[in-house]
């Protein structure tokens, strides 16, 4: 397939055959997986600059690996080592990374729309690895692959997606794309975590979450940031935990093989029982091998553009 | 009767060709234009085909000297309200130090008597509270002696009710009338985006309309309970105006103003493909919906929004060309309200009486400063206007430091081709 687009903003500027052909070179990278050499030299000679304003473990080593299994050279720039710490505007970093003359940046940054800033300004491709609450496209990629990997179609399927909405570019991106794929979709989480308006997003809203995961086929736990307790948005985390917390019970009112899926990193006992992370039912470590095949998908389509191969 | 020294001939007025005599600054007389005229030694401006409108006054200006002249100066300001079409401006304290001594507002008008010494005319606005901290008193007698026309802590809602109601009452001694930036402080505080729909889909943390209305409702009841007059700062949601409009109906001594961008742009900005997280966008109070929107044409309409103001807040570039939270909040205004708004005459949202009305004689009332109704003995101020010149808003053709509208790259019609304040010629 012939890959048009300059930068991965979002997934609302995917098409459903976009998201596909995503998933079968995803496809093809996962037997790559298994070879003792887990390295092919596609991306031989190209760069790769991971711009991580905000902390992030998973996200950028997952980028770090895909790359290179792809031999791309990546190059890493943390909030600590980036010039914005001395005050640098996100332009003149961003123009001074362009001087390098990478092929693609991959950027997180703590404010929505800052993936946009720059793919406006930036020759190469722009990758949004999270911008503030606005889009986490590359995680809502992963873990539709990784039921896509378990269900095929998911056309038709319930996925409940659990806790703090408001702050969530997991959850905006993942509803997008979800729907996109043919899912219904629910949502559940107290009403001070739920983002205005939900009554425009093509969701089901709960507050009760015995009611909202009633035959749900799967669960999409989100990380809740301890600090909202301190912004006042919560009463404590004991009480977010028995009232929003996935536990056991909850389990037994969805579908029997209900699927369960956390972007990490888990609070265990906040946001879901710390034993039904570990069951089978659980997904959590697929969504982190299917990461890395997803994001050498994403590079391979992004860096190899424009008819190149 | 008086030496006639300016002839404006052949101007269009309210759809009537009109020769406008001008004796020592004041307006002598308004006539029919006449075939043939014996003009005397008095000088003549030829106004064919150029509709004459008297000189606008904008309420509401940041012009952000001391402290940001890399923003605006008063010169730079001065200049784009001549262009502009203003006369009179009226400009907030939230400079750098803050206007809350009399230092301050006569270095402002100081720097307006020595780079337009013919006007416009420049009138100060006294901070409301030292330092706009919202916790002591300004030394509003001393700043009101030394020309400040009003007070207020635009930019900085003044938290504590009770100060605010003491700086209301403490301002009525020097007959000065309180502007309230209306924002409850605890909601939203310049987020720089409407709290709805948008904000939900872009990830943006917004900024509702009832931050604006509660603080609304509070000055309402305020002004009704010590019978003093408030003056409601860019009023920007229904919500607002169906207060007032109550407010109103009881006699309150509620006025208010609303800008340009709340009567021709909505939140939606923000999310077309074109301009999204647009930063030239960011304002406070933030663009509203459609619905709101409405309301404010509706409620200008029927009087029920006194004014019209800019709320001219200049950035430099730089400062807007970064991520949509960091960016300050404002869009600049002197150069493009009078097209913008003409716009909405000629396309009949606005009727010319309404106009005329929010831009002149509403504000001029509410602040006490001279305005022009073409009446014998009003100031001459008022400027000849091109209505069909279309011009494209470019950074180049704006006259203020301040680049940062959403219009640019729009085409606009309307130019002012000459103004004058006082009789005399200031662009």
């Amino acid at each position: 397939m012939k890959w048009l687009h300059k930068d991965l903003l979002d997934v609302s500027q995917l098409s459903r055959s976009e998201v596909m052909a995503i998933f079968e070179t995803a496809g093809r990278f996962q037997e790559l997986q298994e070879r003792p050499v887990k390295k092919v030299p596609t991306l031989k000679g190209r760069s790769v600059i991971l711009f991580f304003a905000e902390p992030s473990t998973r996200t950028k080593t997952s980028f770090d690996v895909a790359g290179k299994r792809l031999s791309a050279d990546t190059f890493s720039l943390a909030t600590s080592s980036s010039s914005l710490t001395k005050g640098e505007s996100l332009k003149d970093t961003a123009l001074t990374l362009q001087a390098m003359a990478p092929d693609a940046i991959v950027i997180r940054h703590w404010c929505s729309g800052a993936a946009r800033f720059l793919a406006d300004r930036l020759e190469c491709s722009v990758i949004n690895a999270g911008d503030g609450r606005h889009a986490h496209p590359t995680q809502a990629l992963l873990d539709s692959f990784t039921l896509h990997q378990e269900w095929g179609d998911l056309t038709g399927k319930t996925v409940l997606i659990l806790g703090d909405i408001a702050h969530s570019r997991v959850a905006r991106s993942n509803v997008i794309l979800l729907r996109k794929l043919g899912a219904n979709v629910r949502i559940c989480g107290p009403r001070t975590l739920l983002p205005p308006a939900l009554n425009t997003w093509p969701v089901k809203v709960f507050s009760d979450l015995s009611e909202a995961v009633k035959g749900v086929d799967a669960v999409m736990c989100l990380r809740l940031q301890l600090e909202r307790q301190k912004d006042g948005l919560l009463p404590d985390l004991r009480e977010y935990a028995r009232t929003f917390g996935l536990g056991l019970k909850h389990v037994e009112l969805a579908n029997p093989d209900v699927r369960i899926l956390h972007p990490g990193p888990l609070n265990r006992g906040v946001e879901i029982n710390s034993e039904l992370a570990d069951t089978a039912n659980s997904l959590i470590l697929d969504q982190v091998a299917s990461g890395v095949v997803v994001r050498m998908a994403l590079l391979f389509l992004y860096m190899t553009r424009k008819g190149e191969e | 009767m008086a030496k006639i020294d300016l002839i404006v001939r052949r101007a269009r007025l309210d759809g009537k060709e009109v020769d406008v005599f001008v004796s020592r600054g004041r307006i002598v007389e308004v006539k029919p234009s006449a075939k043939s005229l014996d003009t005397g030694e008095a000088r003549v401006e030829e106004a064919y085909g150029l509709t004459l409108l008297p000189s606008l006054t904008d309420v509401h200006v940041h012009l952000r000297e001391p402290g940001f002249e890399y923003k605006e100066d008063v010169e730079s300001g001065l200049r784009a309200a001549a262009w502009g079409g203003f006369g009179n401006i009226m400009c907030m304290a939230n400079t750098k130090p803050v206007n809350d001594c009399e230092s301050v507002t006569e270095m402002m008008l100081e720097k307006a008597r020595k780079y337009w010494p013919k006007g416009p005319r420049l009138f100060p606005i006294g901070a409301l509270t030292k330092g706009l901290k919202g916790q002591e008193l300004a030394p509003m007698a001393e700043l009101a002696k030394a020309g400040c026309a009003a007070f207020s802590n635009d930019g900085v809602p003044v938290e504590s009710t009770k100060i605010f109601r003491l700086a209301v009452e403490y301002a009525s001694d020097w007959d000065r009338v309180v502007i309230d930036h209306c924002e409850d402080p605890y909601l939203g505080v310049a987020a720089g985006v409407n709290e709805g729909e948008v904000s939900s889909r872009l990830g943006l943390p917004g900024q509702p309309d009832v931050a604006e209305a509660l603080q609304v409702a509070r000055d309402v009841l305020l002004s009704e309970y010590l019978d003093l007059p408030i003056h409601l700062a860019h009023i920007s949601c229904r919500k607002s105006v169906d207060l007032i409009r109550f407010a109103k109906a009881r006699g309150v001594r509620i006025t208010a103003e609303t800008t340009p961008h709340y009567l021709t742009m909505t939140e939606d900005v923000l999310e077309a493909e074109a301009t999204e997280y647009s930063t030239l966008a960011k304002v406070n109070p933030p663009l509203r919906t459609e619905d709101d929107r409405l309301a404010m044409i509706e409620a200008l309409n029927d009087g029920t929004i006194d004014c019209l103001a800019t709320d001219h807040a200049p950035h430099a570039g730089y400062e807007k060309e970064t991520e949509f939270d960091v960016a300050p909040c404002g869009i600049t205004g002197l150069d493009t309200a009078l097209s913008v708004t003409w716009g909405l005459v000629r396309d009949g949202v606005l009727t010319r009486e309404t106009f005329v009305r929010a831009w002149t004689t509403a504000p001029c009332t509410v602040f006490n400063l001279p305005v022009n109704t073409f009446a014998p003995g009003d100031p001459a101020d008022f400027f000849l206007f091109d209505e069909d010149e279309e011009w494209t808003v470019t950074p180049q053709a704006l006259h203020s430091k301040g680049k940062n509208t959403p219009l640019l790259g729009s085409v606009l019609k309307g130019r002012v081709k000459t103004h004058f304040i006082a009789g005399k010629k200031i662009v």
